[in-house]
């Protein structure tokens, strides 16, 4: 890159460019979160407890069959889920974006439900449901079928039951790269099919399917690499079931005699695919834009279904069942009942679940504060930090903005657990003794939320025109006048959105979250996983509520600011 | 320059910490004296305002025991941080090791944990008056360092819907029939202490072997002693291999259809130790709420809601609890599970895979 453009001569003399310290304090900023932990774990995976090089973390690795097994369990899991989302989101993405289906916003905000539901949450509701002989949906068979006690319809407490439960919480991320694909996806293609005679059959096999593919794809791996990652949902499910994943081995490996060397060994293989597969995705997306260059694009041909579109309809409310109505009905019910497996009749409704998560739970407010602390702080920082590195990579102010850029979205690499491993390493020592603090938290938050603020505040600024900077710089004001006068109000709403985003992120991190905390600094999501352990299940439920109605809250508002608000993203 | 512990260094830095007393001085360090809850610890207690207390108990004794106190108390707000004994074990242990102090009193259900803890040098020494009154020798230590708040067994326990208490098993040889193959729930050795203590008496008593034959059957394994008691309740299981009795006798008595049965082989056992710590950020607080919890009121509380068993002589029992001497027990063995248990884990996560 060169630092000879035009646009950067008038800076320049300027004399003294503040700008340059914003860059070397936000590039050591974005050092400091990413590269520091990402070290120690290689350092911890290459010694032994002396210090000196091995690889014999990596010998145990394969060839001890605690540590070789989950790592085979986690890629079929992986697997198995990636290709279920495909098959239930591809559909349903294309008819919520290409057909005249009814209810398609309802859809829509549905699949957005599901997709912020927390995925531990979602895993314990489906013990509620489909533990093989409390669960409701059981009861409910034994007793519609008149089938005896020993029988059930569904086990959760197995492979193919956290396969489910994976795929409920995972399928949301391959709908919204599909459905948005079809969105984005110019009509001209599809006409010129039509009026060169293709049938609609046709057209949307050899036309519209083509061309929806890499999305596809894309969606494949990112739902693999969720799947990979995940840590509550196989820590409930499969633990109780007789097995590990790789996220739940490591996090074992944590427990007395802890094998910090082991779990940053077994931590590796997760960071070096997550990257390998984050890589594909990227040529994989890059191509796409190919084929939808193309002049001024028409709205997307919208198919009519008929009578079809009830079915359709039908399909769409059975999907959603299983990540949002049936969950979400099992924490209610749980909440209000004396037992959390019995259905809520008079009898035994009751509001002491609620009495004793309020008033006898000590561990409450502390987990509240700690999570909104939490969550407003890394919220208000990671969208000023994504704001600035993106003003500055955005506009190529200073040299090395690349470099920024590349470090904001580095993190979207590290999975949750992976990360919490490396800060624990890096954060339980001298000289940063930061373990027992929030500092430690803030941090793994702020690391795990950069790329997604970093890349909602990029688009934001790529959609105002320069331009209008300029203008105003022209006309003699600094840098930093033209910022807050021009280009502030203009990104309000981008802000408020990202801000939003980060924070119910925050709120619902656990796989860094449980490597991390103390019992001072415990988060909703740590004590809620603790809960689960001693089998408390109505407090889960109360607790969980409270973390869908502020989550819910939150989103509410983004949306109502996006619909109402200013920004408008470039097309195409 | 190795971040972590292992009991390794532990005991290395240990012994160099207490070499030094024992070898220079060894007759016994005379017993710190019996103290009485006095108006004076009480205003020192109320102006640190507040009691962080880690502990293995089930959550809702746990909790209604920090209100207790609260109200005999007022000023002094009680949390509870409430784990698995192994669970509070590691946390204390990785607290400990980056000078985390958060912990004030610490009751766990594995004798082994205060041999550690006390060789580390983490505990006060503190004796309230009412133990040495109404506790007999073997259930305090004279030195001051932990008291036995508690004594936990590990029954089976049964769903009485699921299955008839006649035909119910009577021995663990009888949980390995394969009738009962996918009906039996079971905690988890990593998690709880109390069944840390079971599964060494039971691979010292039976062998390992016997393990391998359970895990045969198909058994839920879920983490928590207090859990094992709710699956059943909930129906979720027909029998519980261990965890607490206490609570399915609790249950039992809020009307669920649970019942406990004493396998013939023995019973498992693990008395269940508190401690206050040396470097507990409510010193004063702590020694109220230790202090208490061991007296009357405490005990009392924890036979007449808890069903537990207590070691205070004056604490009265309540029927609907088979007393503890018409129990066959198993045999404990702190020390043995002190050297043992990362063998007891690492067998247990080989047969069991978790």
């Amino acid at each position: 890159m060169t630092v000879a453009s035009s646009e950067s001569l008038p800076r320049m003399m300027h004399g003294f460019d503040s700008t340059k310290i914003v860059l070397y304090v936000f590039a050591a900023v974005l050092v400091v979160l990413v590269v520091l932990p990402m070290s120690w774990l290689a350092f911890y995976s290459f010694t032994d407890k002396d210090g000196t090089f091995t690889l014999q973390n990596f010998a145990t690795l394969i060839h001890d069959p605690t540590l070789f097994d989950p790592l085979v369990t986690t890629f079929f899991l992986a697997t198995s889920a990636s290709l279920i989302c495909c098959a239930v989101a591809a559909p349903m993405g294309w008819l919520v974006a290409r057909t005249d289906m009814p209810l398609r916003r309802t859809v829509r905000l549905m699949v957005t439900a599901s997709f912020v539901t927390p995925p531990f949450l979602g895993a314990i509701a489906w013990e509620l449901l489909a533990a093989p002989n409390s669960g409701l949906l059981n009861k409910a068979f034994r007793s519609l079928t008149g089938a005896s006690a020993d029988e059930h319809l569904l086990n959760i407490y197995s492979f193919s039951g956290l396969v489910f439960v994976v795929a409920c919480y995972t399928f949301p991320y391959v709908f919204v790269l599909v459905a948005n694909a079809l969105d984005r996806m110019p009509g001209d293609l599809e006409d010129a099919s039509s009026i060169l005679g293709g049938s609609t059959w046709q057209t949307a096999r050899r036309v519209t399917l083509p061309l929806a593919m890499p999305a596809l794809l894309a969606g494949a791996l990112v739902a693999f690499l969720q799947a990979m990652t995940l840590f509550g949902s196989p820590a409930i499910l499969a633990i109780p079931a007789g097995f590990h994943t790789m996220t739940t081995k490591i996090w074992s490996l944590f427990q007395y005699p802890p094998k910090p060397e082991l779990a940053a060994a077994a931590s590796l293989p997760l960071l070096v695919l997550t990257v390998i597969l984050l890589r594909a995705e990227h040529m994989i997306l890059g191509r796409r834009s190919y084929s939808v260059i193309g002049g001024k694009n028409s709205d997307p041909r919208i198919i009519r279904l008929g009578h079809l579109r009830w079915v359709a309809l039908a399909f769409c409310f059975v999907v959603l069942l299983n990540p949002v109505f049936l969950p979400y009905g099992a924490l209610l019910n749980a909440a209000f009942s004396k037992v959390a497996s019995q259905f809520i009749w008079f009898d035994n409704f009751t509001l002491h679940n609620i009495e004793f998560v309020f008033f006898e739970l000590s561990a409450t407010r502390l987990a509240l504060y700690n999570t909104f602390v939490l969550g407003i702080t890394t919220a208000t920082l990671g969208t000023t930090l994504a704001l600035v590195i993106a003003y500055l990579t955005t506009r190529e102010a200073v040299t090395g903005h690349r470099a920024l850029g590349f470090l904001a979205t580095a993190p979207v690499a590290i999975p949750g657990i992976v990360l919490g491993v490396g800060l624990f390493l890096s954060y339980t020592r001298p000289p940063f003794v930061l373990y027992g603090t929030l500092w430690i938290l803030l941090i793994a938050f702020l690391t795990l939320s950069m790329p997604a603020a970093y890349q909602q505040m990029q688009s934001a600024f790529r959609a105002i025109h320069p331009e209008l900077e300029d203008a105003s710089r022209i006309l003699g004001a600094t840098r930093l006048k033209a910022l807050r006068q021009i280009t502030a109000p203009l990104l309000r709403t981008s802000v408020v959105a990202t801000w939003c985003f980060v924070f119910v992120g925050t709120i619902r991190e656990l796989s860094a979250a449980i490597m991390l905390f103390t019992s001072e600094t415990k988060v909703v999501s740590v004590l809620i996983f603790d809960l689960n352990e001693s089998g408390d299940l109505a407090a889960i439920s109360v607790l969980g509520l409270i973390m869908l109605i502020v989550t819910f809250g939150i989103v509410a508002l983004a949306n109502r600011l996006r619909i109402g608000g200013g920004v408008k993203f470039r097309e195409g | 320059m190795r971040k972590g512990f292992s009991r390794r260094d532990v005991l290395k830095g240990s012994t160099a910490l207490i070499a030094g007393t024992v070898f220079a001085e060894p007759v016994r360090a005379a017993p710190p004296p019996a103290e009485a809850i006095t108006p004076a610890l009480i205003e020192a207690a109320k102006k640190e305002g507040k009691c962080t207390f880690y502990t293995a108990m089930d959550l809702q004794f746990a909790e209604k025991l920090g209100k207790t106190f609260e109200e005999k108390f007022p000023g002094i707000a009680t949390r509870v941080e409430r784990s698995g004994a192994e669970r509070v074990f590691t946390r204390i242990g990785q607290e400990y090791s980056s000078n985390v102090h958060a912990v004030d009193v610490a009751n766990t259900a594995d004798q082994a944990h205060v041999i550690i803890w006390k060789r580390n040098g983490w505990l006060a020494q503190y004796v309230p008056e009412e133990v040495v009154k109404n506790y007999g020798k073997a259930y305090y230590d004279p030195e001051g360092f932990e008291v036995v708040t508690r004594v936990l067994v590990s029954p089976f326990g049964i769903n009485t819907n699921l299955v008839k208490m006649e035909d119910g098993p009577k021995s663990f040889a009888d949980l390995l029939d394969p009738k009962w193959k996918g009906k039996m729930v079971k905690a988890h050795p990593a998690y709880s202490g109390t069944i840390m203590n079971a599964t060494f008496q039971i691979a010292r008593d039976l062998g390992w072997g016997y393990f391998e034959k359970l895990a045969k059957q198909n058994i839920l394994q879920v983490q928590s002693a207090t859990d094992t008691p709710k699956k059943i309740a909930l129906g979720e299981r027909a029998i519980m291999i261990d965890g607490a009795g206490y609570l399915v006798i609790r249950n039992k008595e809020a009307g669920q259809p649970v019942d406990v049965i004493y396998p013939s082989e023995g019973t498992p056992v693990a008395t269940s130790p508190s401690v206050v710590f040396k470097g507990a950020p409510n010193p004063n607080a702590a020694r109220l709420f230790f202090s208490w919890m061991h007296g009357r009121e405490g005990q009392q509380l924890l036979i007449d809601y808890a069903r537990q068993y207590s070691a205070h002589k004056q604490a009265v029992e309540k029927p609907g609890v088979r007393k503890l001497s018409d129990i066959k027990l198993m045999k404990e063995d702190p020390a043995g599970v002190e050297k043992g248990a990362e063998e007891v884990k690492r067998r247990y996560a080989q047969i069991f895979k978790v």
